[in-house]
């Protein structure tokens, strides 16, 4: 019976799109999930990770559509693939959920964090921040005489190396917004 | 055109417009305005509960016995948070159930005022979805929107949490025809290509086996009308859940008893052998897989669920079809007709022969005795008396209620009742209440325990209120059984705070709330103590009084494989491994 030639991807809604869902490994996947701009709404979805013990590496939040009352929530996490699959079926049935998009695996997407990073000091390690953070295209957004505060956007990586390269010359305070995501193309 | 009115008068009147009849409630300051608008009509019948808890477990057994909503009125802080048990089983049952709950006025929430709670965040995890309503415009809308949540789709209990100021203020009432319902709406129909598959395994099926659940009493009689045609043309063998028990009747030919922990042996060894499962509204339970990696290992699975996020939870599953099980089984019927309506019925007949060496098992059989009642022998007494009966069956939650599933015959969905995914005690009781309240004529009777049924008692002076002729059937071990006898099976028979001590004398107590109390201790007085039970017509409670220590078997004891099952006593040395203790 198990020889039973099964079409995989028969329908778009099809479950046979879905990965094989018995792997073990762990994946980082970057969920969009579009949702009523409601009380508790938040509360709603975060309560789903912990009270059902999924991780959550980031989370964002904020109105896209004002007269619609839309809120675009993006949230990265980490599970097993059959975990990532119950995350979104669990996301989607929810009241207030209108869509969930997993950008990992519908093509490719464009991620992007913004971060401030404050940093202290002087003399050649003041200057060696200001030369690094113009590697890495930060701004200066405040100085003073003993400080700078950078404003960085980039993938999460990437804001990941600056912080590593500001903690010998003196990284005071970081504020990171947590990952928005899009999809690339039309 | 819309009219004005109070927010309290918004909530009867769209109570009345949803073709609500009853609402279980106990009132509270929060809540005055709508208990006086209820004293205004005469359309509304309110049952005065004993304990809010009692109000969800009832409006739970109305919506079971019914297939509409149950609707539960509660006050704010203790009224709410009396209630979250009920929503809890109802969530994990799928019974849909409309609570409304008062709340302080909307300008003194967040200030810890007298009986605040936070009541939507406290009910969001036991919820299908709640509100907290601020403005009086959007109470009726809120609340048709609720109707439509809870029962669409999956079903499950929903909560609106209306602030006192916002029930005396005046808006607009808007019908549940002008209302939006939102963008809730849940796939029903199933994808054509997946049950065209099912129609081509289903036909080449060797060894199938049709594994049935609660989706099929909640999708409606339809669905149970499909399933017994899909039996009937087949000729497949079935079993259902606890969930799931009068979808496909015990009287059928086809009928392997329930599955699962405590269910039958044929049940269960032919889930476990088949090479075809068709999974119709059940969720892969741990209490029916047993140990995971070992079940039904040869199988190709296909799974109808409305639920997309049932599927491949537990069980991964090979064809899996999201829709209302009524819809895809028609659908499947249809395909197949289409197709001619083939089965291979040679390698089906054999593997009937094979089920009847495993029914030959004859897994309940049980020691019977003339000194002492056996609770099987009390349950299949009790089957006999009351079979040709317009009965309803609800139980409380231990050895009896799997006793009851085993010993007692469904014919028919709707007419069974109890708590499944949560394991409630203290279910039974409220539930037969409102089993009673909606079907004023039958006779239901509500199979316990003596340590579950003490944990909502207070409900048989709802039941003398509303002359609710309940009949309580007690079976009195005098022990937490199910708990005493997982202790002498994984903890060396060590009876921790397993013994019912100091209990009520049951008969006082049925005088006490002035009905009928009858107490049997001897098997050649049951017949006639059941028949005089029965004849009451009024409450009744029955203190049968039975062996103490009867394990409940067959049993597959957790974390062990469908075909490890314990068949009965002498099996039952060393069965259960440490790895085992540590799961529920
Ligand atoms: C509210 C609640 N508390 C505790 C339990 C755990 N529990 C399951 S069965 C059981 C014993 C039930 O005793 P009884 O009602 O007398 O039924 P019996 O098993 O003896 O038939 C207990 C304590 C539960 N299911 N529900
Ligand atoms: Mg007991």
């Amino acid at each position: 019976m198990n020889a039973l030639a099964i079409k995989k991807g028969s329908s778009g809604k099809s479950a046979y799109n879905l990965r094989n869902p018995l792997g073990d490994h762990q994946e980082t996947h970057t969920l969009t999930v579009l949702v009523d701009n409601e009380a508790g709404v938040l509360a709603r979805v975060i309560g789903l990770f912990s009270g059902r013990g999924y991780n959550i590496d980031s989370l964002t939040v904020a109105e896209v559509d004002h007269l619609g009352h839309r809120s675009r929530i993006t949230v990265v996490t980490t599970g097993t693939p059959a975990v990532i699959e119950q995350i979104k079926a669990q996301l989607e049935r929810m009241v207030p959920v209108y869509a969930v998009n997993d950008l990992t695996v519908e093509g490719q997407s464009v991620e992007r964090e913004l971060a401030l990073v404050k940093v202290t000091g002087a003399g050649e390690k003041r200057v060696e921040a200001m030369r690094t953070s113009e590697v890495f295209r930060a701004r200066v957004v405040d100085s003073t005489l003993e400080s700078f505060v950078f404003e960085i956007t980039g993938t999460p990586e990437k804001i990941d190396a600056f912080v590593d390269l500001m903690r010998p010359l003196g990284l005071e305070e970081i504020a990171r917004t947590g990952v928005a995501a899009i999809a690339r193309g039309a | 055109m819309s009219r004005q009115m109070t927010g309290a008068q918004m909530v009867v009147q769209a109570l009345k417009d949803q073709g609500v009849d009853t609402v279980f409630g106990y009132p509270g300051g929060a809540v005055l305005p709508i208990y006086d608008a209820i004293f205004q009509q005469n359309d509304i019948r309110h049952i005065l509960v004993r304990h809010e808890q009692g109000a969800t477990h009832a409006a739970e057994g109305y919506a079971r016995a019914t297939g509409k909503p149950g609707v539960v009125l509660v006050t704010s802080g203790p009224g709410a948070t009396n209630a979250v048990t009920g929503l809890t089983d109802a969530l994990m049952d799928s019974i849909p159930l409309v609570v409304l709950t008062g709340q302080v006025p909307t300008f003194m929430i967040g200030n810890d005022a007298f009986q605040e709670a936070d009541t939507v965040g406290i009910t969001r995890p036991c919820t299908k979805h709640n509100w907290l309503v601020k403005d009086t415009d959007k109470l009726s809308e809120t609340i048709h929107q609720a109707f439509h949540v809870a029962t669409s789709g999956r079903p499950g209990p929903v909560l609106i949490d209306v602030p006192k100021d916002v029930q005396f203020a005046t808006g607009d009432y808007v019908t549940p025809e002008k209302s939006s319902t939102g963008h809730y709406a849940p796939r029903t129909k199933g994808d054509i290509d997946l049950i065209t598959l099912t129609v081509e395994a289903l036909e080449k099926a060797e060894r199938p086996v049709l594994y049935s659940g609660g989706g099929v009493v909640n999708s409606g009689l339809g669905a149970s009308q499909a399933l017994r045609e899909v039996v009937a043309a087949t000729n497949f063998p079935i079993t259902s859940t606890l969930m799931g028990l009068g979808c496909y009747p015990a009287s059928g030919d086809n009928w392997l008893g329930m599955l699962g922990m405590h269910g039958t042996y044929e049940a269960n060894l032919a889930m476990h052998d088949c090479d075809f499962m068709l999974c119709i509204g059940a969720r892969f339970d741990d209490r029916i897989t047993g140990r995971v990696d070992a079940f039904s290992p040869n199988s190709f699975k296909v799974h109808i669920d409305i639920d997309p996020s049932s599927i491949n939870k537990n069980i991964h599953v090979d064809v899996p079809i999201i829709g209302d099980v009524g819809s895809v089984l028609d659908d499947i019927l249809e395909v197949w007709t289409a197709r001619g309506r083939k089965t291979n019925s040679e390698a089906v007949a054999a593997w009937w022969k094979q089920i009847e060496t495993w029914r030959a098992v004859k897994s309940l059989a049980y020691k019977n005795s003339d000194s002492v009642i056996k609770p099987q022998y009390a349950l299949e007494r009790l089957e006999a008396l009351t079979k040709g009966h317009d009965r309803y069956v609800t139980t409380e939650v231990g050895q009896h209620q799997m006793w009851a599933a085993q010993f007692m015959g469904f014919e028919d969905p709707h007419r069974w009742m109890t708590s499944g995914g949560l394991g409630t005690m203290g279910y039974g009781l409220p539930a037969s209440l409102g089993v009673q309240i909606a079907h004023p004529e039958a006779l239901v009777i509500n199979v316990a325990g003596e340590a579950s049924w003490l944990m909502n008692m207070q409900e048989m002076g709802t039941a003398m209120q509303y002359r609710a002729p309940i009949k309580q059937f007690i079976l009195n071990n005098e022990r937490l059984g199910m708990v005493r006898q997982w202790q002498e099976l994984l903890h060396g028979e060590r009876y921790s705070s397993s013994w019912s001590e100091s209990l009520p004398d049951f008969v006082k107590l049925a005088e006490a709330f002035g009905c009928k109390g009858i107490r049997c201790d001897n098997p050649a007085d049951l017949d006639e103590a059941i028949l005089e039970m029965l004849a009451y017509d009024g409450p009744v409670i029955f203190d049968c009084l039975v062996e103490k220590h009867e394990n409940c078997f067959p049993m597959i004891p957790s974390g062990k494989a469908h075909n490890e099952m314990l068949l009965g006593e002498a099996s039952t040395q060393d069965a259960i491994d440490v790895s085992g203790a540590v799961l529920v």
